[in-house]
């Protein structure tokens, strides 16, 4: 566990701790859809959580984001989401102009504000 | 796209292209992809390389975490974990996918395509327009929408690779703020029913709160929590 992943070579590391760990949870999905019927409850709960864990992970890329985009200030970043999000709204739930609004707002935003 | 005839299997594999083709998230990962190439360039992978982690993991989160590890000197194991921990949505969505698009002739090594081919903009896609289709034909739709959406992400991809040197600061940022941005509107959009609502704004409400507490598998235990949540609301309601 303490090799980086400099030492495993580029494409053993990409199959041992990219494919690897991601697939997993894509075989596991296809064992528990085995047995969920169409318009079962069980459904609902298991989109419900997909839903959920989406969720969790648009607020943890938005609050603590990889790479530049935490060069840009948490009020702009949280800003840009609301505003693409009322955007979308507005719009009818167009998710062209929401991600548009959103983009732009951000954009705006870090120049405004570096 | 309503069934009134039932096309082939290429015809609905045609479907699922061209449907690609009309999605907005064409043009959201081909911006993201652009970034992902530039990263990958930057960090010092091949080019064959970035096209085959795209095609092998196709997850944007775990790929930028990848690659990122790399960079950092972060322990695999450690990048393992980091990966597997963004790659959990996947059960729950491919669990929630697949009973909508098989029957009963259906094998488990037809699912698997469609399976591996499940990310954000394809489980998002497919749960909207797949009901549209025969249930026999959804398979192949699904993998026509996923490969059509993949397609251009290592044309992206290359782009990105190719440019690295010349995108601004700026851009690295904005190509970044795409997921979180397109994600949050296309899943509000498919989020019709009080269930998926609340599991959606209990998710962007709770797992930051434990995150902050500094709990393990803050992504996991709030996801479960908010969706059990969401759920019981609505079998309250529906059993009142």
């Amino acid at each position: 566990m303490t090799a980086t992943v400099r030492d495993l070579g580029p494409y053993l590391a990409l199959v041992l701790v990219g494919f690897l760990p991601n697939e997993i949870w894509r075989v596991l999905g296809i064992v528990i859809a085995r047995g969920l019927d169409e318009g079962s409850e069980l459904l609902v709960w298991v989109r419900a959580v997909a839903t959920a864990v989406l969720a969790g992970i648009i607020a943890q890329l938005v609050l603590s984001p990889p790479g530049a985009l935490a060069t840009v200030a948490l009020v702009v970043r949280v800003t840009a989401v609301i505003i693409g999000f009322v955007a979308f709204l507005i719009a009818r739930r167009s998710v062209f102009i929401g991600v548009l609004a959103g983009e732009s707002a951000l954009v705006l935003g870090a120049l405004i504000w570096p | 796209m309503s069934a009134v005839y039932t096309p082939s299997s290429t015809g609905a594999f045609v479907i699922g292209v061209k449907s690609a083709a009309k999605s907005v998230f064409i043009y959201v990962m081909f911006g993201t992809f652009i970034g992902y190439g530039a990263l990958c360039h930057d960090l010092g992978f091949s080019l064959t390389w970035a096209l085959v982690s795209t095609v092998l993991i196709w997850a944007g989160p775990a790929q930028v975490i990848v690659v990122t590890a790399l960079g950092s000197g972060l322990s695999a194991g450690e990048a393992a974990i980091a990966v597997s921990l963004s790659g959990i949505r996947l059960l729950p969505m491919v669990a929630a996918l697949l009973p909508l698009i098989r029957t009963k002739a259906t094998r488990f090594w037809h699912l698997l395509l469609p399976a591996h081919l499940t990310a954000v903009s394809m489980w998002v896609e497919s749960l909207r327009m797949a009901p549209g289709l025969p249930p026999e034909r959804r398979v192949a739709f699904c993998n026509g929408l996923g490969l059509g959406l993949m397609a251009p992400t290592l044309v992206a991809t290359v782009v990105g690779f190719m440019l690295a040197q010349r995108l601004p600061a700026l851009f690295a940022a904005a190509v970044l703020f795409l997921t979180p941005m397109s994600f949050t509107v296309s899943v509000a959009r498919n989020s019709r029913e009080l269930v998926d609502k609340l599991a959606f704004i209990l998710g962007l409400a709770l797992t930051p709160v434990f995150a902050l507490a500094k709990v393990d598998l803050a992504l996991l235990i709030g996801g479960v929590l908010a969706g059990t949540i969401a759920f019981a609301v609505h079998r309250l309601r529906e059993g009142a």
